[in-house]
């Protein structure tokens, strides 16, 4: 298993070799750091444990200073946690540093982040409901949700209906993105198409989990 | 966009492209991939558009083709495909976008030539 937390730096278009314009989001990847490895024996499960982006020490609490102490790196601002089979445990050590030439270009990894915030949003854009109608009769209604259900049987709206609320702020996780470019230099990944969440959001990138053939 | 994003972008561009005008007369050498065979197609034209966008940036060719039939084509001119831009010649325009030459046949589609 493969993985690195980064942060979204924006989107832009590169040619490829075959003279295609395509559209990559570019992402700044590691350097991540091991700081600490959970065994089934000690944990109950396999992990690696990784820390990104260096900060000033006051910035963290002693508990985090402590833990990174423990595996002798600096202060760390994102510590995230990356399932590992047993049997690839022993490849990582604390204190090891991982850079983005863990990822080659061509290959496919998913991309996880927090999408970008809505506010509380009505259904035709939470769950694109159909509008109704502007004319023939109506006022104040083009973008109501309509009824919630049917009448005395149920008398009830039912569990999971869909409704307006709060969208987005959600972790959202995209699968099978090509890895266009990979520049070990500049810490850089360059992944096709969109990934959720802010320029400079938190992402993590790990390989595709399922990919077809 | 942030600098990093700038240079990656900036990556893209060719070092050489000929120096580029609406109204002139450019004879594009356009690489085609069919099926194994590639190969290098010509393309003769007047600019009558062009987009500045970095390395998306694409100019639009308009020939005559057979028949009289108009003809055009957008090339993006940074793109790996298109192999070289000849510039024959140039022409007085008065405008950026010459698309009035569309609803124009003959002789009345002439642009007059100048010396730049």
């Amino acid at each position: 298993m493969k993985g690195l937390i980064g942060r979204k730096l924006g989107m832009t278009q590169i040619f490829t070799e075959q003279g295609e314009m395509v559209p990559v989001t570019v992402l700044e990847v590691g350097p991540c750091y091991v700081t600490q490895v959970k065994t089934p024996h000690t944990d109950g499960y396999a992990a690696v444990q990784l820390g990104f982006e260096e900060v000033k020490p006051r910035k963290l609490t002693r508990g985090q200073r402590g833990h990174l102490k423990r595996a002798q790196l600096p202060p760390l601002r994102v510590l995230r946690e990356f399932r590992v089979k047993e049997e690839h445990l022993d490849e990582y050590k604390p204190g090891q540093k991982l850079l983005v030439d863990v990822f080659n270009e061509g290959e496919l990894v998913d991309v996880t982040g927090i999408s970008k915030g809505k506010g509380f949003q009505g259904g035709v854009k939470r769950h694109g409901f159909n509008r109704q109608p502007k004319t023939h009769g109506q006022s104040d209604r083009e973008r109501a949700p309509g009824a919630a259900g049917a009448g005395s049987t149920p008398g009830r709206v039912y569990k999971g209906k869909r409704m307006p609320g709060h969208m987005g702020h959600q972790r959202v996780t995209v699968q099978n993105l090509r890895v266009m470019r990979v520049d070990p230099e500049r810490n850089l990944l360059a992944v096709r198409g969109a990934v959720p969440g802010p320029k400079n959001g938190l992402v993590t990138v790990v390989a595709a989990r399922k990919t077809r053939r | 966009m942030s600098y990093i994003l700038q240079s990656l972008a900036d990556q893209q561009l060719k070092e050489e492209v000929p120096t580029l005008y609406v109204g002139d007369i450019v004879r594009v050498h356009n690489r085609i991939v069919e099926g194994k065979n590639e190969r290098v197609q010509v393309f003769q034209g007047t600019i009558i558009a062009m987009k500045k966008a970095g390395p998306a940036s694409s100019i639009t060719v308009r020939k005559i083709g057979a028949h009289g039939v108009g003809v055009e084509r957008v090339f993006r001119i940074h793109s790996p495909r298109v192999e070289k831009i000849e510039v024959l010649r140039h022409s007085k325009v008065r405008r950026a976008k010459l698309y009035f030459l569309r609803d124009r046949v003959g002789k009345k589609a002439r642009l007059k030539q100048i010396r730049r």
